[in-house]
């Protein structure tokens, strides 16, 4: 058995697979049994400060190459986190918890990053790259380097604790953008959200298949956007990073760390092998490292030689 | 391989059966390939898309029997014979039973459909099957005709306010057939979650399996949304159920006490 172990911006992780925000996690139920079922962590749904309705349906779909979303970020505010979530979920705690917030301001930014950091999270993540609610706020904040880094500025003020910044593929230069972060005193960052937004026609209704016309790619075809995406952030700041997009099966989960991921979140993989995926995930990772002799996964971030 | 295509089929709506002044049945041409007690995800284009149990599949033709119950229902209404909506599915599982068992099926409200549903295929397989058929009233009884002329059926109809049948609630039907010797291999139900919760205590008590299809808010009807995710075990009821054995649900903390929305806010029954 190779050590799958990970320290993540000082918090540990029994294996290096996560929950991805905005699958399943509605619940601190259904973050326990994302847990029981494998991951090493969890990241709840996007979190804001007051409720918040979400799209119609239909909201998602899939396909074999490709899964596509715009669930609107749907929640039912802060009040919710605080008086059931959080407390549910932190008895026992059964692994690390990262709270993902979100706001459309950023003065409200500020104001939710004061009171999730009472909630006791161990680690905040910012999502300024959601690409289904540009009709409502205009263009994600993460793809401009002045609104993503001014983001994680007035959130860095109000939290000591770790603090990463989920990022947008949708971008030029993602480096540049990761950069700007760090200089405002990110700790990490979770790349990449969903590619697009992208559309998808319904040809014999000739009309948008999501009710919000448009929406987030994910699933396998993302993977190679993700692991060129990653490589970028770790070069550019040589942070710890969640690597996210596409990664479907433990060698995915392996590709994406060679190309700089710490930890390796997972949503759109639900969708393809069921919530006990994480395990079978987890399972696979532990195989390749055998057979590679790698015994510490540690050993493998960010070795890819190119 | 599994099909991992989840994309809309467009299907133009062939008929459609009007059972009361706020029901219809929607017939659709399609094999359709479901199992009693699975269900669809219907996309009014333009409008909203929901979760519906299946009411009828012989392989040829399939129907959704619709309760107007808010606006997505109420823009669905507004369709006519040949507009073409957007269906998804089948998800989740049925009901599990085997040839020539003997059966009890609770259909309260809306939820006699799919037990119809199961209803033809049980007696197709030669079980023996009793229908308890539950309403507020007599006006609200659906499908009354479409059970009776199944071969072989003990239609037991109840109504809240006693303006046809038993006066009183489905359960006390099911005790009263207990109590009068009646055996069962299953209760199979669907209807409002307390009514569910009630069949199922009586099914403890007398050693009987209870299978349920249980109704929560649902996006994706595939496990990935989380909406449908129950207290207790946090598994996703479209995936899991939505039918599920009473033994399962006895321990969920929320079963019988509430529900959540779209946004995954509580609410008490």
């Amino acid at each position: 058995m190779a050590n799958l172990e990970i320290n993540f911006c000082g918090v540990k992780f029994g294996n290096p697979t996560v929950l991805a925000s905005g699958v399943l996690g509605v619940t601190a139920a259904s973050l326990r049994n994302v847990v029981r079922n494998g991951a090493g962590g969890v990241t709840t749904k996007s979190i804001w400060l007051t409720e918040h309705p979400g799209h119609k349906n239909p909201t998602m779909f899939g396909t074999e190459h490709y899964f596509m979303n715009a669930v609107g970020l749907s929640d039912a505010g802060f009040e919710k986190a605080e008086t059931e979530t959080f407390p549910e979920y932190m008895k026992k705690k059964p692994a690390p918890i990262i709270a993902n917030i979100v706001a459309y301001k950023l003065a409200e930014f500020g104001v939710l990053a004061e009171k999730i950091d009472k909630l006791n999270p161990d680690i905040i993540e910012v999502n300024i790259s959601c690409p289904n609610v540009e009709d409502e706020f205009g263009k994600p904040f993460a793809c401009s380097v002045v609104d993503a880094a001014g983001v994680t500025k007035v959130v860095r003020a109000m939290t000591k604790k770790p603090l990463i910044v989920k990022l947008s593929p949708n971008v030029s230069n993602i480096g540049e953008i990761a950069k700007a972060c760090a200089s405002e005193g990110a700790d990490g960052f979770c790349a990449i959200n969903t590619v697009g937004p992208g559309l998808a026609i319904d040809i014999d209704l000739r009309m948008p298949i999501l009710a919000n016309k448009v929406g987030g790619v994910s699933g396998p075809a993302i993977k190679p956007i993700a692991v060129k995406c990653v490589h970028d952030v770790y070069k550019a700041t040589g942070l710890p990073i969640i690597g996210t997009g596409g990664v479907t099966t433990g060698r995915d989960a392996i590709e994406i760390m060679m190309a700089g991921a710490r930890l390796v979140g997972m949503g759109t993989m639900v969708y393809y092998r069921e919530v006990s995926g994480f395990k079978k995930v987890v399972k696979e990772m532990n195989e390749w490292c055998e057979a590679n002799g790698v015994k510490n996964i540690e050993e493998i971030i960010g070795c890819v030689k190119m | 391989m599994k099909n991992f295509d989840t994309r809309p089929l467009a299907l133009e709506i062939k008929k459609i059966i009007c059972e009361n002044e706020n029901t219809n049945t929607y017939v659709f041409e399609h094999n359709l390939k479901s199992k009693p007690g699975q269900f669809v995800m219907m996309w009014i284009p333009g409008v909203d898309e929901k979760p519906f149990s299946i009411a009828y599949d012989d392989g040829k033709q399939f129907w959704l029997t619709v309760c107007k119950v808010g606006p997505a229902t109420a823009e669905l209404f507004k369709l006519k014979e040949g507009a073409k909506v957007g269906i998804r599915g089948p998800f989740g599982k049925g009901f599990a039973f085997k040839k020539g068992e003997k059966l009890a099926l609770v259909g309260g409200g809306y939820g006699v459909a799919p037990m119809y549903c199961v209803a033809h295929k049980a007696i197709s397989k030669g079980c023996k099957v009793d229908f308890i058929l539950g309403a507020r009233n007599k006006d609200l009884l659906l499908y009354t005709q479409k059970i009776s002329g199944l071969h072989g059926i003990n239609l037991h109809i109840s109504t809240d306010d006693g303006s046809q049948g038993f006066k009183g609630f489905t359960t006390q039907v099911l005790e009263n057939l207990i109590a009068g010797g009646a055996k069962f291999d299953h209760i199979f139900a669907c209807g409002p979650e307390k009514m569910e919760y009630f069949l199922g205590l009586i099914a403890e008590k007398n050693g009987i399996d209870c299978q349920l299809a249980v109704e929560k808010y649902m996006k994706c009807g595939f496990g990935v949304c989380g909406q449908c995710a129950v207290d207790g075990s946090g598994e996703c009821v479209c995936k899991k159920g939505t039918v599920m054995n009473w033994k399962k649900l006895k321990t969920l903390s929320e079963f019988g006490k509430y529900h959540r929305d779209a946004q995954g806010k509580k609410h008490y029954f």
